[in-house]
């Protein structure tokens, strides 16, 4: 019985995510390409402005930019989609009993593929300002991928749970995505934080993330002391935005 | 004495006032005071509901809208949870979705069988050991790879009670879906659901269709007021129920 529960759970991510990328790419045989098109065009933009303007003094900022725009555009999209996916289930959660947190999870999942897929890009691009990967990266990305699931998986349960019972979140999600963007050295380096600030951005764990990123995509580095640091954090965020879906769950069918 | 399968024991079930705040936090906030007083109010459905229902038996629930049917299969389901009392399930309970819930349009009629499937709790192994049958079942062999935002609804209707009929559910429940597709496919999903009775499965249903109530059920409960009105043979408990409504 505990074999057949483990492959149905299995069975029922794949089966989900599965469905998530038929729809993607069913219809366009560039869907890949579209999926690249956005950090790329807010690539282009910030290099416009910020390199060409306003001449910041960052070296190779272009695959900078991308090295920080791809993993923040996996966190941004799934917890900017988070609101909306348990409303889109309301008749499978009212009348199915069914391990609700898989649909937060599937969704999460469904943008760290499509991340996975966009390494090869990075991995291009740094090979143009003669970047070799390292085999850092075979322990890095992983690790790092971890990290940014668990936080990313975290807030989705949080917001997509609250959501139900405050419907207007969603706006206000937008409106925390983007400032958290702008507090977050996605497209700016921390060094040129000015020192009394740079606590507080640290204490951001998506800074951490994108930080951790780029150092392995840009130098081959991994630091295991900050690594560590932002594993535990996202952990302790993760635990507590479990908890409060699990006490939420039950009145789920309730709202709905 | 058969095997009781669903027991319910003094069931108390309320629900809060949700609408304050599901009008979103700037609603919550303007009209704070009054959320708090809508929340604590709680709107009771059922009050000390208690009944059994024996392996194989086939049970409907009728009553008035709002009466609380649908929270009793909830219940059943274990999607929601009583405020009191003891509910006793034994068995995979499957309930039949409404028409086509879960299902994605632009996915094909075969892929959705299997994403339903699944998600009804089958493994994929199971589902695709009876794809063929289920294709066959639904009657839409030409369509099977087409993807479904093309189908009528009728199409639709038809593939997702395909899918449940071959659940092997060993408890069933059915909430105002019988009448889908069209007179050839009733006749069809009637005598499956004759059959899942010939098979022992235990199934709930609740339907304002007094007439197949009576044709499909052993037995009727009639709810009012939360609180089991009348609890019999289905021609009895169907005909003081018409008489009541008549009265007023």
């Amino acid at each position: 019985m505990k074999d057949r529960n483990f492959k149905y759970y299995l069975d029922l991510i794949t089966v989900l995510v599965a469905k998530e990328l038929k729809v993607r790419y069913k219809n366009s045989y560039l869907g890949y390409f579209w999926s690249l098109l956005n950090p790329l065009a807010m690539a282009l933009i910030f290099y416009f402005a910020f390199k060409v303007i306003m001449r910041v003094p960052i070296e190779n900022y272009s695959f900078f930019l991308i090295t920080g725009l791809f993993p923040w555009q996996w966190f941004s999209n799934s917890v900017g989609s988070s609101p909306g996916i348990l409303l889109s289930n309301t008749s499978l959660i009212k009348k199915v009993k069914f391990p609700v947190y898989f649909i937060p999870f599937t969704n999460v999942l469904n943008d760290a593929v499509h991340f996975l897929l966009t390494i090869p890009v990075i991995t291009v691009f740094g090979l143009f300002f003669s970047k070799i990967p390292s085999l850092v990266w075979l322990l890095g990305i992983p690790l790092w991928f971890f990290t940014q699931f668990l936080l990313t998986y975290g807030l989705a349960l949080l917001i997509s749970s609250i959501n139900l019972f405050f419907r207007d979140l969603e706006r206000l999600v937008m409106v925390f995505l983007l400032i958290l963007f702008y507090v977050t050295p996605v497209f700016y380096d921390i060094t040129l934080v000015p020192e009394k600030y740079r606590k507080i951005l640290f204490l951001n764990p998506v800074s951490g993330i994108i930080m951790g990123w780029r150092d392995l995509f840009m130098k081959g580095a991994f630091d295991f002391k900050f690594y560590c640091f932002y594993l535990i954090y996202s952990f302790i965020l993760f635990t507590f935005c479990f908890y409060v879906f699990k006490r939420l769950s039950y009145k789920f069918a309730e709202v709905l | 004495m058969k095997d009781k399968v669903v027991i319910f024991d003094k069931v108390i079930k309320s629900y809060p006032s949700y609408t304050h705040i599901t009008g979103g936090i700037k609603n919550f906030l303007i009209h704070f005071n009054k959320s708090i007083r809508n929340f604590k109010k709680r709107h009771v459905v059922l009050k000390e509901i208690s009944f059994e229902i024996s392996q194989g038996e086939c049970v409907g629930f009728i009553g008035r809208n709002g009466v609380g049917k649908s929270t009793l299969l909830g219940l059943i389901a274990g999607v929601l949870k009583p405020d009191s009392g003891k509910i006793f399930v034994k068995g995979k309970v499957s309930p039949l979705l409404e028409l086509g819930a879960g299902f994605h349009p632009e996915l094909t009629g075969r892929e959705n069988i299997i994403l339903n499937g699944v998600l009804l709790g089958m493994t994929k192994e199971e589902v695709f050991s009876k794809i063929d049958s289920i294709i066959e079942f639904s009657g839409i062999k030409n369509f099977i790879d087409q993807p479904i935002r093309i189908y009528s609804s009728g199409m639709v209707a038809r593939l997702a009670f395909s899918v449940i009929a071959h659940l092997d559910p060993e408890i069933l429940l059915i909430d105002e879906v019988l009448a889908v597709g069209d007179i050839e496919f009733q006749k069809k999903s009637y005598n499956k659901i004759v059959e899942f009775k010939q098979k022992g499965i235990t199934m709930v249903l609740v339907s304002h269709d007094l007439e197949s109530i009576k044709r499909l059920c052993d037995r009727v409960i009639w709810l009012e007021n939360g609180k089991i009105e009348m609890d019999g043979r289905p021609e009895e408990v169907v005909e003081e129920y018409q008489k009541s409504i008549i009265k007023e």
